[in-house]
């Protein structure tokens, strides 16, 4: 693996583009924009960010999807997979051809390919299964085999199942309620698949807890996987610093990276997935990181809750903080190593 | 364009009033995909510190109506890589550089001026004083009118006198005219307001805060009335106090609406989020609101608002009609 197009030939366009269709595709919405600008730089894995709500609307911030599909018709439209969840994404549902749209793109690191033939397991959560297909296509054209693992809650959540049927050497389903392919979740299936495909390298995109087990698993086999998060955005470009995750650099240090240009796609075994949503106390610049003695590692006050806060979101899975691929063991995640709060 | 859109920092004279806000704009590299950041008044960098710093934990951000929360806790690689690496490349693209910084304590402060005013080419430091004093109970510098004193006194000292200072102002306070009085006595050479206001949204759905730092900063439209009061109040005591005005900028009309209240330059903040070519196109947007009201320059209606019912204002007005 070699990020070897990992540079963009050219930075990211905001476009005004017209809306081509909107259609259903089971639980979730496809929409296609005509952007022949962003379509004819877009490579697999990279995103759009759209505005919603219009410019005198009261939401400001933009909405980032991954990219489907490019496509040449009408110079150029760009296709993006999106569920209707929310008031922004309830807003875009509502558009209709030749409505018009602030898009951004392509923007992040895309996927890295392999230079040589090897045998490839996508694995997609939900509708992050979206970028796995342009993917796909391009490995396939490099003389890449392709294998498909899709999941997700109910059947009508898988998305792209037929297409990974149709396309995929091998194609293995697995919903939570059993409606589709076998009962149960992407990990449970994934030994079972490394071993019928004699997979090589393993590209993966949804969920965090699903990244995170997706990762655990391909190390037992010490495969190396490529993972595109999904992390709440505010810009998608790089300034806002909402969107940051802990991983560790090639010189071993950790520093929390901003997924959208520094990802979305990161090597698995890089992210930190136990200290997601946490700032570790060895990260680059983290409180307990400073020189002993100096002012920020002494502002640690009224931190404690951080540690039992949001009990039902995605992240509240997690056990085990402090494993984290760094290997820095002895060191107890004390409340005062954490960042203070209040200001 | 029309209009002579010059306006002065201090004593530096800038080709146009627009500003980013600090800590929207980065350093400017990322926004230079989108515009020219060389064409517009200054580029305000995210706030600096002496050394790195990670940040808070996630979640750092919440929607809110016509607005957002966040609490990203000054990630920043600090002074030493931002002096190596993003001043040399904004100096290099032609772009003004107002370099904002921070600190806990007042000698932190006082030392990234002093290495600041080391290095050739900024334009101007803004003090970001809303930071807890860690000497001080974690108390924000800019909710203490001492406090905030002491850091523009000890910042003043330690920059090159030809820096221009301005003290960037928290609408958190009872009376934010008592701080500007005390930043501009201390030596500021001006003022920014605002920055954001604290705020806490709560998920319904978790029953927990939203942010993982528990409360954040209100940016966004929702508090650009806050801000045309607190510029007006600003300049209603202090007229000769040059104020770069900001909160909820999102259209030339808005920024107009902060130059009328008494901003001789107007910072975009959050709407970058919502449209990274904001300042070029609010820049354009205010040089057609001004000629579409025959005003040749922009320093004619730099506090306009304040002064009763005018001849200027009355022929300004009926150039509308």
């Amino acid at each position: 693996m070699t990020p070897a197009d990992s540079e963009a030939d050219a930075g990211p366009l905001q476009v005004r583009g017209t809306v081509l269709t909107v259609r259903r595709v089971d639980a979730y919405h496809a929409m296609t924009v005509v952007a022949p600008g962003i379509a004819a730089r877009f490579r697999p894995g990279q995103f759009v960010a759209v505005a919603v709500g219009g410019p005198d609307g009261a939401m400001l911030l933009r909405r980032a999807f991954s990219i489907h599909d490019v496509r040449p018709d009408h110079g150029g439209t760009v296709e993006f997979i999106f569920a209707a969840n929310g008031p922004g994404t309830r807003w875009l549902a509502a558009r209709r051809a030749r409505d018009v749209l602030d898009v951004t793109g392509p923007l992040g690191r895309p996927f890295p390919v392999p230079r040589d033939r090897v045998s490839c397991l996508l694995v997609g959560g939900g509708y992050g299964s979206a970028p796995l297909f342009a993917l796909a296509g391009k490995l396939r054209d490099r003389g890449c085999t392709v294998d498909f693992l899709l999941g997700a809650a109910s059947g009508d959540r898988v998305f792209g199942a037929l297409t990974a049927r149709r396309t995929g050497r091998i194609a293995t389903i697995t919903t939570e309620d059993g409606s589709l392919g076998s009962r149960g979740v992407v990990t449970d299936m994934l030994g079972q698949l490394i071993h019928d495909g004699r997979t090589d390298v393993i590209y993966a995109c949804g969920p965090m807890p699903m990244l995170r087990q997706v990762t655990l698993l391909a190390r037992r086999y010490d495969l190396p996987v490529q993972a595109a998060v999904e992390e709440a955005m505010a810009c998608g470009i790089g300034v806002c610093m909402t969107c940051v995750l802990p991983v560790v650099g090639t010189d071993g240090i950790t520093r929390m990276v901003r997924s959208c240009v520094d990802g979305p796609v990161f090597r698995g075994e890089q992210v930190r997935w136990d200290d997601v949503g946490t700032i570790p106390f060895d990260a680059f610049g983290a409180p307990g990181w400073e020189p002993a003695g100096s002012a920020a590692s002494r502002t640690g006050s009224g931190a404690a809750a951080a540690g039992d806060r949001r009990p039902g979101s995605p992240g509240a899975g997690r056990g085990g903080r402090g494993s984290g691929a760094a290997g820095h063991p002895a060191r107890a995640h004390g409340p005062a190593l954490r960042p203070g709060h209040g200001y | 364009m029309a209009t002579d859109l010059r306006t002065r920092l201090g004593h530096v004279e800038l080709p146009n009033p627009i500003l980013t806000a600090s800590g929207c704009a980065g350093s400017g590299r990322e926004l230079a995909q989108f515009f020219d950041v060389s064409k517009i008044g200054a580029v305000v960098t995210k706030s600096v510190q002496l050394a790195p710093r990670a940040g808070r934990p996630t979640p750092r951000m919440a929607e809110t109506p016509s607005g957002m929360l966040n609490s990203i806790g000054l990630q920043g690689p600090g002074i030493d890589a931002f002096l190596q690496r993003d001043l040399p490349w904004l100096l290099s693209r032609g772009a003004r550089a107002v370099v904002s910084i921070a600190g806990s304590t007042v000698a932190e402060f006082a030392e990234l001026a002093a290495r600041l005013s080391d290095a050739a080419g900024i334009t101007a430091i803004e003090v970001n004083i809303s930071c807890p004093n860690v000497e001080h109970r974690g108390q924000v510098f800019a909710c203490d009118a001492a406090a905030a004193a002491a850091v523009i006194d000890a910042v003043r000292g330690r920059a090159r006198y030809d820096i221009p200072v301005f003290a960037k102002l928290s609408p958190d306070v009872t009376d934010i005219v008592a701080i500007a009085r005390s930043c501009v006595a201390a030596g500021a050479d001006g003022l920014s307001m605002i920055n954001t206001m604290l705020g806490m949204a709560i998920d319904t759905e978790t029953m927990r805060p939203v942010l993982a730092g528990l409360t954040g900063g209100l940016s966004g439209p929702a508090v650009r009335p806050v801000a045309v009061r607190c510029v007006w109040q600003v300049r209603e005591a202090l007229p000769d106090v040059p104020i770069v005005g900001m909160g909820g900028v999102r259209t030339g009309k808005d920024a107009l609406e902060l130059i009328l209240a008494g901003a001789g330059m107007v910072a975009v903040g959050t709407t970058i989020f919502n449209d990274p070519s904001a300042c070029a196109r609010i820049l354009r947007e205010l040089d057609d609101e001004l000629a579409r009201r025959g005003i040749d320059r922009l320093t004619e209606v730099i506090g306009l608002a304040h002064e009763p019912r005018t001849a200027t204002g009355r022929r300004l007005a009926r150039n509308l009609l």
